[in-house]
């Protein structure tokens, strides 16, 4: 019996002896000082990131991938030929257009609230533009970046007419329909918890599920983000016997996201942004953008490239913005386009007029 | 296997030692691949280590004590929203046993019955049995869920308008609503009296099947087992002054409050997993009865035994011994389908925990190896306890 040991033990050292050799790294200290590794893999990564690796790999594939929503009519839904609208589809646009100066280099990649987070963790999307809250937990702890707020919204509660219920107090003892992996299902909590109310939450996959269970009784009332309340309540069987709630339970603030640790490309995502909400504020269209460039206002100028060098300071060319407006307008153009008064959703913009006209949309100058 | 190699060595002549013997070489190759394989684990598992805290993501299971703030409907361990990450956990855990145990009895009960209704003499019957086999079978568990659980929805009312089959029993579109019994101090002494009474019985029924081996006397068992169940829990009950109330659901604004509740989440869920999972095992039921010799049911029948007789003493306990292996699969099946409850809301492990907790935390990769390990080690120990019975049915060559 001793003979067998031996060769196992034997085995053993040469196996591991042999892979030794061919792993990139010393795994025995990797694994012994954690302080070590950290600080290690910062100083890699940091490296790594700050030479553009996210721009360099676009730039090369030659589209943006983006992340959006399975389907939420205003800010991201496919029609029946697959082309894609909605305020999160315009921001990809403009990405695209302001990097390869053509809005539809853009893949978009429809994903789950519940997948979302992870498909931009590992790399399969360039940037999460997909009516995604911004908050602390998802800024500091998934090792994401948010660049901006697209779109100011707050939780509220879709309700049937007949049931009486004034606001969302009056939801007490009721069931309440939600999709899984969102905020909402933690602002509801929240909202019952601290008021001492009971409730009971159904969470579904997929909010198709979760509408459907709704409109069939299955709960007294169908949360979401109120843009999306308007936009479901299209969906069900009989729209006009429904209503949304005046009462917003919670704060919000829709916004891209991109990785942290490369901050040219968080750059990049950021200004575009800026750049169409400068673009509003400053009177420049995507129908008057081409007449702009001859204006002699230095802060239209500098924003369209004529003056300074802020395109070339983040990759870009000169004419970034130029591009970006030009495809999607200013993001008054984009609000009004996909979920205004004109359309079907009817949302006036409240929050996201620009704080000149009485809201918070307000971005940093370039200069 | 050792003893017999050792045996041949015994027998020839001595193998020579090191590498020329095969015995040692066997070991070395099969070390260095168990190497290769943990450094690779290894080297994945650093990796990743490193790439997450390059990209300050958070890991490690701190999480787990972390507050939960979200509520769960169906709860069968006290939870609340002040409750921790891991005990919201413990509820999807025991919510997904609770489904696949349900599940895996009912889906063996309405199998056999298949199994069998599809070798019936009669055509009807056994034409409607391999038409339920295909129909279920063939259709995508995913849908079916659908199907139940908006089949079972749509007939149902809202809850102002329930239906009430019995007096404190309410149906309606939010559940199965039953009178919660609530058990007083006495109750105590019921409860050991039945565990009391249900032992006594198993000794009775293993002493009498003895007794008839031995002896050839009959004793009857099974009536005085029955007996013993009804009137010693019956006698404790009454001793203790029935200690027993009944809790009804009161009326809310939206909702009854209060009872015992079946949700239509998990009536859906149990209905749709046990009729899809029953088609296959009935045809595992029928392939094993019809691999039982035809010789076997006539011999039965020329020493006069009855057909159901046959079938439960010849052609059953045969037939086990091709069933249980399929059987085990099926049954590991289900309880691994049963995480796709979170398309219609039930809150199972993958719903609550790879659902919801991952989402709150962000810890993917944590929240999926739990999951994965609670599955492989349901698995396994359905596996072990699958494979110990069918060694106790196993044939036994004397």
């Amino acid at each position: 019996m001793k003979n067998p040991l031996v060769a196992l033990i034997a085995g053993i050292l040469i196996g591991a002896g042999g892979l030794y050799f061919f792993l990139p790294y010393d795994p025995l200290t990797l694994g012994g000082g954690a302080a070590q590794v950290s600080s290690a893999g910062a100083g890699d990564g940091a490296e790594r990131a700050s030479a553009g690796e996210t721009l360099r790999r676009v730039r090369n594939r030659g589209f943006v991938q983006c992340g959006v929503s399975q389907g939420l009519p205003g800010f991201s839904s496919p029609d029946e030929r697959g082309n894609w609208s909605g305020i999160d589809v315009d921001f990809c646009r403009a990405l695209a257009a302001a990097i390869f100066g053509d809005p539809d280099k853009v893949r978009f990649r429809p994903l789950s609230a519940k997948d979302r987070f992870t498909a931009l963790q590992s790399g399969e999307i360039d940037i999460l533009s997909r009516n995604t809250t911004w908050t602390m937990s998802r800024d500091t702890q998934l090792g994401f970046d948010f660049i901006g707020v697209t779109y100011y919204d707050g939780q509220s509660f879709m309700v049937r007419k007949a049931a009486g219920i004034k606001s969302a107090r009056d939801l007490a003892g009721g069931t309440i329909c939600t999709e899984t992996g969102t905020t909402t299902e933690l602002n509801v909590a929240d909202y019952f918890r601290s008021r001492g109310l009971s409730y009971k939450v159904l969470s579904f996959e997929k909010n198709e599920e979760a509408l459907v269970a709704y409109d069939r009784g299955r709960c007294d009332a169908y949360t979401t983000d109120a843009s999306g309340l308007y936009a479901q309540r299209l969906k069900l069987t009989d729209a006009d016997a429904n209503m949304v709630l005046d009462d917003v339970i919670s704060k919000e603030p829709l916004g891209p996201a991109v990785r942290q640790g490369d901050p040219q490309w968080e750059d990049i995502a950021r200004w575009t942004l800026n750049a169409l909400l400068n673009a509003e504020e400053l009177g420049i269209t995507s129908g008057n953008v081409d007449e702009m460039l001859e204006s002699d206002n230095p802060r239209v100028r500098r924003l369209l490239g004529r003056e300074g060098a802020y395109g070339e300071a983040v990759g870009l060319r000169a004419d970034w913005a130029v591009h970006a407006i030009r495809a999607v307008g200013n993001y008054g153009q984009m609000f009004e386009r996909n979920v205004g008064t004109e359309t079907p959703l009817g949302i006036k913009r409240g929050l996201n007029a620009l704080w000149s006209d009485g809201g918070v949309q307000y971005a940093p100058p370039v200069r | 296997m050792s003893e017999g190699q050792g045996h041949k060595r015994n027998g020839r002549t001595p193998l020579p030692l090191g590498w020329n013997n095969p015995r040692v070489r066997s070991i070395v190759y099969q070390a260095s691949v168990l190497a290769a394989v943990v450094a690779v684990v290894w080297f994945f598992a650093t990796t990743a280590q490193e790439n997450l805290q390059r990209l300050n993501i958070s890991s490690g299971f701190g999480f787990l004590d972390n507050t939960a703030g979200f509520g769960i409907i169906q709860t069968l361990i006290p939870y609340s929203e002040q409750s921790s990450y891991g005990r919201a956990f413990l509820v999807g855990l025991i919510n997904t046993l609770v489904v696949a145990v349900i599940g895996i009895v009912f889906a063996t009960l309405l199998g056999f019955l298949i199994g069998v209704l599809r070798l019936s003499n009669n055509w009807l019957i056994a034409k409607l049995a391999a038409a339920y086999v295909e129909v279920m079978r063939n259709i995508p568990l995913l849908l079916h869920l659908f199907f139940w659980y908006f089949a079972v929805l749509r007939p149902l009312p809202g809850p102002s308008e329930s239906l009430v089959p019995l007096p404190g029993v309410l149906l309606n579109n939010r559940g199965l609503i039953l009178p919660a019994p609530v058990f007083e101090a006495g109750a105590v002494a019921f409860f050991v009296a039945f565990a009391v009474a249900v032992a006594a019985s198993a000794f009775l029924v293993v002493w009498a099947r003895r007794r008839q081996r031995a002896t050839g006397r009959l004793f009857p068992a099974w009536r005085c087992a029955a007996a013993l169940i009804v009137l010693l829990p019956a006698f404790a009950w009454f001793a203790g002054g029935a200690p027993f109330h009944l809790e009804f659901a009161v009326e809310g604004a939206f909702d009854y409050s209060g009872g015992m509740r079946l949700l239509p989440e998990f009536v859906a869920l149990v209905l749709g997993l046990t009729l899809y999972t029953a088609a296959f095992i009935g045809e595992i039921v029928r392939a094993g009865i019809q691999s039982v010799g035809k010789g076997q049911r006539e011999a039965a029948a020329s020493l006069g035994l009855k057909e159901g007789t046959t079938l439960r003493l010849v052609i059953i306990p045969q037939a086990l011994r091709l069933i249980i292996p399929p059987l085990t699969s099926q049954i590991l099946n289900l309880t691994k389908n049963s995480s796709l409850a979170v398309a219609i809301a039930y809150p199972d492990l993958v719903a609550v925990f790879s659902g919801t907790v991952l989402n709150q935390t962000g810890q993917a990769i944590e929240v999926i190896a739990i999951t994965m390990a609670v599955y492989l080690t349901l698995s396994l120990v359905t596996s072990l306890a699958m494979n110990w019975y069918n060694a106790r049915i196993a044939l036994k060559e004397r």
